[in-house]
């Protein structure tokens, strides 16, 4: 290792890997954050790809990226600028310098820089040469003839050694933040275990980009990031798609009962039934339906037979699944819809993030049908709410929506690996055999007890026409018909006494409450925490992950504020529910519809300007 | 194996009364798997009716067994759900031409695709019935209806030609006139492993009323059906004097001892063949030129999509060395900090 330069230690780091789709950036990115996570640091991940596989090669709207946080510090979220970009060509610079931190560090392939890919890219200057770099510490590499002269004698064809280049760059990073090489090595060997040729080739060229780094002499400063000490215990790095499945598996082992998902393939959920479709050694059951409507239905059937049963979705699946989501609800049967919102309306932005169906969730179907809405909040706390939205289905008889959306699916974070004894139980109502089954009797909660098909003499009809009350019936009565629709919303209602109190950070009242719901928990949270810690304002926060029912502690929270300001990536769904549920209190908005998470320098901002107004 | 108890048609009468139409042909059909079930070896508690929306769909109020009442066009799709999730159970869909010919279709075409191990009745009366009377996917061209008052202008599926082009394993056709046959072909629809689709012809007496009388009529059915059957020859006519020939192509009806056919020429129906060419100019045989066949045109044995899912699960159980949720989350890559 060199001795030439100086060695800092930062607190937090975000690194931007940008290049075409194809280039590696987001095996890059994983492969840096699984470092990061070995030698101890928190950290989130977010990639961001364009909705084509392969859009046009070098072209900006075919540049792919994947953002990486880490820090001895907490990390909450997948971070604002960059303190590094990585740009494999002048699309991927282009279209990431404006997120880059003024005096950050640009690393570029060099090579990449020619007449033919500034054509490509429809650009008209080049940004190495016309002053747009002047301020940024920039690392030309020559990437593209280090890595062909590096692997020269290895008789691979250059196609194959180009899609080396990413390895060049992580090799040179590995320096830049001191880094153990060895550690990214077995990475690509354990990557390419069955292509030991191709893992020679990587481990050559990692080498190879250490060592130019080493030599040039632009790095005059290399950074170390220490293990975060605020964390001990196991962890893995989880995606929020790969939690959510989990926490699904997980729920089913708990309860003990059979699992069964009927989906339909969907960008940003379809992860989730691929990750369950892995799982057959467990017993998971998986269905890939014709479409989204057979999705849901082949779950309500599979439901009905007394398996646990899920279907996944994003928001125009969940569109086509509304009728059907009103025959679970009204034959009251469990059932765990997920829903990973992306930009809408129609087709929308399937690869972006925004928190835009919740109205849908709420009130997008035919007759009074209420059924629960949950969030989770962070890609690890997806396990826990995936296991909560079917706990609270499988008690209450009754299906449950739990949203996550394209920023928690698939971006990623550190997940403490439970122990699975201290998961909570899951208790399903069963009809034993011949018990004088009468379908629509209620308990205390007004649960109905579940019945299923293969028990003998519990015999009995569900379906979507209304049922008389206790006996399951057909019934027109009008009475009958009050009674059920006011029980089915009762039942519901009854559900947020099982809620954990709504947690507020910071000051239990004052000024300000800042409100947010679901996946921006992480920005919310540090946005506040910066803005409070300068701030002689009396500031709290708090996060819904619980949106209908409501908690019950809402109200009581709300009233200790002079102001509440609702933060959500839409523009102002769930203050619109606050509105509707609790109408007492005046509510303030802060939205953003660009389809892209908060930015804590924007919620700061926005904190700032309310408070500075009072 | 325990011991089935000896059924009888009561069992499987429900407590609700019936509320078809005077004279409606779903009655027959009704009493036909009443008659069916107690024969079939399956135990009352594994019975499941599963159905989407229609007069049709309101059977599995009717039949004392578990049951589903779905959505429009979606039983196919709960049923799925149903048999994958308990695949002991024998799982009956009972559907209509417009909830399994037209809001249904998908999941009609994709579930015999599949063969899951399903019964599948379907009510054909040409007509939507429950709203009161415009014309479905099987209406005849040009027929006059609510919504086609000066004729269809469509042309209408025969669900057997759809069936065979999803490579469907069992297609039968019945009349529901004939509870005696009716019954026999549910029977054969219960034994075979695989999506086991009967169409009903059916009578919708209010809206549609003799729309199958060419066919079922007493006078002239005896020359418009032919009872087809496996490994038997396909005759047909009052004194089976009439059979079935093919040429090039086509199946011909021919009189034996006439223009020189004799028995010999007549065709042998093999219900059981892999290749379902044969079954598919079977299941389109129409009139005037031939006879509509009834009974069991297809019957092929193959795997069926549940037995494979079973399959593959304890393969892999077999295989793997996760074997529950605290192998899983500890293994790969993880970090202690």
């Amino acid at each position: 290792m060199a001795t030439n330069n100086k060695k800092i230690e930062v607190e937090r780091i975000v690194i931007k890997f940008a290049g075409d789709s194809g280039d590696g950036m987001q095996l890059s990115g994983t492969q840096f954050s699984d470092v990061a996570a070995i030698l101890g640091n928190d950290l989130a991940t977010f990639p961001d790809f364009p909705s084509e596989i392969r859009a046009p090669q070098g072209t900006i709207a075919g540049v792919s990226g994947f953002q990486v946080h880490i820090g001895h510090a907490d990390i909450n979220t997948s971070g604002d600028m960059a303190d590094v970009l990585v740009a494999l060509n002048p699309a991927a610079l282009e279209y990431n310098l404006k997120h880059v931190k003024p005096g950050g560090t640009i690393v570029l392939d060099s090579d990449s820089f020619n007449a033919k890919a500034f054509k490509k890219a429809k650009l008209t200057t080049n940004r190495l040469e016309d002053g747009s770099l002047d301020g940024f510490i920039v690392v030309e590499a020559p990437v593209t003839t280090q890595c062909r002269l590096t692997l020269k004698e290895t008789g691979l064809d250059s196609k194959t050694i180009d899609k080396t280049r990413n390895q060049f760059i992580t090799g040179l990073l590995a320096y830049m933040f001191n880094r153990d090489i060895k550690l990214s090595e077995d990475f690509i060997t354990s990557k390419f275990a069955k292509k030991p040729s191709i893992a020679d080739a990587n481990i050559k060229i990692l080498r190879a980009g250490y060592n130019f780094a080493d030599t040039i002499e632009v790095l005059s400063t290399t950074y170390i990031v220490l293990p975060n000490e605020n964390k001990s215990g196991k962890y893995r790095n989880i995606m929020g798609n790969t939690a959510t499945a989990w926490g699904l598996m997980a729920a089913a082992e708990k309860s003990g009962l059979n699992f069964f998902l009927g989906s339909y393939p969907i960008t940003p959920a379809t992860e989730i039934l691929a990750e369950l479709s892995k799982h057959k050694s467990l017993n998971i059951k998986t269905f890939q339906a014709e479409d989204e409507i057979a999705g849901i239905n082949s779950a309500i059937g599979a439901a009905y037979a007394g398996n646990l049963a899920v279907t996944t979705t994003s928001g125009p699946g969940l569109s086509l699944k509304s009728e059907a989501l009103g025959l679970a609800c009204i034959t009251e049967l469990p059932l765990v819809i997920v829903n990973v919102m992306r930009g809408g309306p129609s087709t929308g932005l399937p690869t972006k993030t925004e928190q835009t169906d919740l109205l849908q969730s709420l009130w997008g179907r035919n007759g009074e049908a209420p059924i629960p809405v949950i969030a989770a909040s962070s890609p690890a706390d997806c396990f826990d709410y995936a296991y909560a939205a079917t706990k609270m289905a499988v008690e209450h008889m009754t299906p449950v929506i739990l949203h996550t959306d394209s920023y928690l699916g698939n971006g990623s974070g550190l997940w403490k690996i439970p122990n699975m004894d201290d998961m909570p139980s899951i208790t399903p109502k069963i009809a034993k055999a011949n018990a004088d089954y009468l379908p629509f009797e209620r308990d205390e909660n007004f649960v109905r007890t579940w019945a299923w098909p293969g028990t003998e003499g519990n015999e009995h009809r569900v379906g979507g026409l209304e049922k008389l009350d206790g006996k399951g019936s057909v019934s027109h009565d009008p009475e009958n018909h009050a009674l059920m629709t006011t029980l089915r919303a009762a039942k519901i209602d009854k559900i947020a006494d099982s809620y954990p109190a709504q947690h507020v950070y910071g000051d239990q009242e004052g000024d300000l409450l800042i409100v947010g719901w679901g996946s921006s928990h992480g920005v919310l949270y540090d946005a506040f925490s910066e803005v409070k810690e300068n701030s002689d304002a009396k500031i709290g926060f708090t996060n819904f992950n619980y949106i209908f029912p409501l908690p019950n502690d809402t109200a009581d929270i709300f009233k200790k504020y002079k102001r509440i300001l609702v933060c959500e990536l839409n523009s102002g769904q769930f203050a619109n529910h606050l509105r509707y549920s609790l109408p007492e209190f005046d509510y303030e908005k802060y939205n953003k519809i660009e389809a892209q998470p908060f930015m804590v320098s924007e919620l700061k901002d926005k904190f700032n300007e309310i408070l500075e107004a009072k | 194996m325990t011991e089935i108890k000896q059924y009888t048609r009561k069992d499987f009468v429900s407590d609700q009364e019936v509320k078809w139409c005077a004279g409606c042909g779903d009655f027959s059909i009704l009493a036909s798997i009443q008659n069916t079930l107690p024969e079939i070896g399956v135990k009352k508690e594994n019975l499941v009716f599963v159905s989407g929306i229609g007069c049709s769909s309101r059977f599995p109020y009717y039949v004392d067994t578990y049951g589903f009442h779905g959505i429009h066009g979606r039983a196919a799709a709960i049923a799925s759900g149903v048999k994958l999730a308990n695949p002991e159970l024998s799982v009956w869909i009972m559907s209509g031409d417009g909830d399994s010919m037209a809001i249904g279709g998908n999941h009609f075409i994709h579930i015999l695709r599949r063969n899951l191990d399903v019964n599948y009745i379907l009510f054909n009366n040409q007509i939507y019935g429950l709203t009161k009377g415009q014309y479905s996917p099987t209406t005849p061209l040009g027929q006059k209806t609510k919504t086609s008052p000066f004729g269809t202008i469509e042309h209408p599926f025969k669900p057997g030609e759809l069936a065979m082009g999803a490579e469907g394993t069992f297609f039968a056709r019945a009349v529901d006139t004939n509870p005696k046959e009716m019954k026999e072909i549910f029977i054969e629809a219960a034994k075979h492993k695989g999506a086991s689709l009967v169409e009903v012809l059916q009578n919708c007496v209010i809206f549609n009323n003799n729309t199958h009388k060419e066919i079922t009529d007493k006078v002239t059915r005896a020359d418009n059906q032919i009872y087809i059957k496996h490994g038997e020859k396909m005759l047909f006519g009052k004194d089976k004097e009439k059979g079935l020939v093919l040429e090039g192509l086509k199946i011909k009806s021919v009189t034996i001892g006439e223009d020189g056919y004799t028995m010999d020429d007549i065709l042998v129906h093999d219900a059981k063949a892999e290749d379902n060419t044969m079954a598919f100019l079977l299941a389109r045989m129409s009139l005037p030129e031939l006879p509509v066949a009834v009974g069991v045109i297809r019957a092929y044995k193959t795997h069926t999509y549940n037995d494979l899912m079973e399959l593959q699960i304890s393969d892999v159980q077999g295989k793997s060395k996760i074997k529950n949720m605290t192998d899983l989350i500890n293994s790969g890559n993880t970090f202690e900090l």
